[in-house]
């Protein structure tokens, strides 16, 4: 009885439990009153990086300060946190919109017909015309071959781990060896590749396509067998039992109901490992040399890439005289290739999403 | 009777032979692919091996002017192992916070697209980053490189004199840092998505704020994986080459602490993509050589970063 009498009297004395909040505006306030800072800045002659850097700062601490006095310091810590996340979510996207953009301004007006049906022989040289024709090409061809080698290998191997060393000793090191493959410098597979053929040909300085292909499978090999291996893995088990019960055959089980059931992420997967080759540069510089004219032959000569074709066409412009040709032609050259790499991902992520199985039941 | 029940049995007999071959055949392709996979991983390390170690021989004009391989190799591994580590300072802060987010700032429908544009990135070949590095990065950072320069000075990393290109190692970092982010951030937010939720809602039910919620539950869970996804971005920057041998204006294999003077150290995978053009003979073989060291140095650190991976998901 008497505690309940005390408890009603210190009622009316204790704080409400509720503190006192942000209003929902705050964050667009500060940025606002921020904006405006630097905008102040600006005028006043700071340069632009300055007022940007300046008005960053005074969001953060504006609206941490101000949180500080309304809700306490522990929320105050976890505004200061999220702006925080945000701005390092800002300053990695700044690159990438500047790249992009900076390659469609530059490259966009080189990209005529006559600049993708052209090669570099002739005069091409040394003036204007030329193209990149030999250079796509060379792309195409090699990475395909590369394809070609890597896909079938990879997929296998990817069965292997799944379907038949489940879980056993010897693929648990494939597992950790293909991981750590994934981390090999392309540069490494494009030295493997020139010691390989310099051993295989005799020659001290071998010069083919085939060279460049291996050692884009190779860089290719890891990204299709991890992938792979990841949807054979998302393929229930119940289908595979349901397969055996009614007598089919393990190889048959594989290629008639775990495949399909998984094409649509294996596509996927295979489509981004082609897209990460296509843009590969350091591995084919030294076994691939200087083309100036498409090489439709991987066992013999010089093959030329578009990304080994910006690398090498970079160095001449500095030329007193051609250099903004060149320069024009490198522009030209990257979005083209940008183009590629990105179409391809798009296909991928559209695969990915189009013919993916439909979960749940 | 009997006849009718042993009618079929021939049948029988072939569909299960053809079973038995089938599967063996199927096996066995399986098996071969993966060991191929293990026989070319062995292969890179022994051709590298074989035209590799010639190069212990070459000295004077053959090593590039350097006394022997050792003194070539050597400084280019101090810069490759320093803009690599610069590198990894600037991708750690922005990849953790990009991960959470992904993982846990951003709204569920923002989250998708956040993360895409992350992949986005990565799908930027090496030598269209070297290409803005070269027009964009370079010449924007120079003034900063100036104010750091009259700022911290002192530092050995800052000495000056500041390059009026803005080729630099600073740059090549910042590029590096650029194309490890998608791969760390990648594997990143996976691993902070992985937090189990109970241990999320209990903390938030114990009146923790997001952050402390963060940095209670979902940072001590994911400490190892932290330290994995670094160790895979590091191997990542150690072995990029297109970059670093666009961006910088390297002096050649000499060691220097100032990363924004014109007197730049030199990465291994940089000077190789300079120097094959001109290389023949012995200088392939150093150049090989050079490659082999780099190998060596981020199977290391792959292999670190894996087992460290690995451990923490048992742990886990």
């Amino acid at each position: 009885m008497n505690t309940l009498i005390d408890s009603e009297h210190t009622v009316d004395h204790l704080e409400p439990l509720t503190g006192g909040t942000m209003p929902r505006m705050a964050p667009g306030l500060v940025a606002v009153v921020s904006v405006a800072l630097g905008a102040l800045a600006l005028l006043l002659g700071v340069g632009i990086f300055g007022a940007v850097a300046l008005a960053w700062l005074a969001y953060v601490l504006g609206l941490t300060f101000w949180t500080r006095a309304v809700e306490g310091s522990r929320k105050a810590t976890d505004t200061l946190v999220q702006t925080l996340m945000w701005s390092a979510f800002v300053l990695a996207m700044v690159p990438l919109v500047s790249l992009i953009w900076t390659v469609v301004q530059r490259g966009a007006p080189v990209l005529t017909p006559a600049f993708l049906n052209d090669d570099m022989s002739g005069r091409a040289l040394l003036g204007v015309g030329g193209g990149i024709y030999h250079a796509i090409m060379g792309t195409i061809m090699v990475t395909s071959i590369a394809a070609v080698i890597a896909i079938p290998i990879g997929i296998f191997t990817a069965i292997y781990l799944v379907e038949y060393g489940k879980g056993n000793r010897l693929a648990k090191v494939i597992t950790f060896l293909v991981d750590v493959m994934t981390g090999i410098p392309s540069i490494v597979a494009g030295l493997f590749a020139i010691a390989l053929f310099i051993v295989v040909t005799g020659d001290p300085l071998p010069r083919l396509g085939i060279g460049g292909s291996i050692a884009l499978s190779l860089l290719m090999l890891p990204t299709v067998i991890r992938s792979v291996e990841e949807m054979l893995k998302l393929v229930p088990d119940d289908l595979r039992e349901a397969s055996y019960a009614l007598g089919v055959p393990r190889w048959r089980t594989i290629v008639k109901v775990v495949l399909p059931t998984a094409v649509a992420g294996i596509v996927t997967g295979v489509t981004l490992a082609i897209a990460r080759v296509a843009g590969e540069t350091a591995p084919l510089l030294l076994i691939l040399g200087t083309a100036r004219v498409a090489n439709w032959n991987p066992f013999s000569g010089p093959v030329q890439t578009l990304p080994v074709y910006i690398f090498q066409s970079l160095g001449q412009t500095t030329h007193f005289k051609y250099g903004p040709i060149w320069t024009d032609r490198v522009w030209g050259a990257a979005l083209f290739l940008i183009i590629i790499v990105m179409s391809l991902n798009l296909v991928a992520r559209i695969v990915g999403k189009a013919f993916a199985p439909k979960t749940g039941r | 009777m009997t006849t009718a029940i042993q009618e079929p049995a021939p049948q029988l007999e072939e569909r299960a032979r053809t079973t038995r071959v089938g599967d063996a055949v199927f096996s066995r392709t399986a098996l071969g692919a993966a060991l191929l996979v293990v026989a070319l991983l062995a292969g890179v390390a022994i051709f590298l091996f074989i035209q590799g170690l010639p190069a212990l021989d070459a000295h004077g004009e053959q090593a590039y002017g350097k006394s022997s391989v050792w003194t070539l190799v050597g400084p280019l591994l101090f810069g490759t192992v320093l803009s690599a580590l610069l590198a990894m300072i600037i991708v750690t802060p922005l990849a953790i916070g990009l991960a959470l987010v992904i993982s846990h700032y951003a709204p569920r429908r923002l989250a998708k697209p956040v993360g895409y544009l992350v992949d986005l990135l990565a799908a930027v070949p090496s030598v269209v980053f070297g290409l803005w590095g070269i027009a964009v990065l370079a010449p924007r950072l120079t003034p900063f490189y100036e104010w750091l320069n009259s700022w911290f000075g002192w530092i050995p990393l800052f000495d000056g004199p500041v390059s009026g290109s803005g080729r630099t190692l600073l740059t090549a970092s910042v590029v590096l840092a650029l194309m490890a982010l998608p791969i760390v951030t990648a594997i990143l937010r996976e691993i902070f998505a992985q937090t189990p939720t109970m241990h999320q809602e209990a903390a938030l039910a114990l009146g923790a704020t997001r952050w402390e919620m963060i940095r209670l539950a979902v940072l001590p869970y994911a400490r190892s994986g932290i330290v994995a996804a670094l160790l895979l971005g590091l191997g990542r920057a150690l072995g990029e080459t297109m970059a670093v041998a666009m961006v910088l204006s390297a002096t050649g294999a000499i060691i220097s602490f100032d990363v924004i003077s014109s007197a730049n150290s030199n990465t291994i995978a940089a000077s190789i993509a300079n120097n094959y053009a001109n290389a023949a003979g012995l200088k392939i073989n150093v150049l090989i050589f050079a490659g082999l060291a780099l190998f060596v140095l981020t199977f290391a650190v792959n292999f670190l970063g894996r087992w460290v991976a690995t451990r923490g998901q048992v742990k886990a």
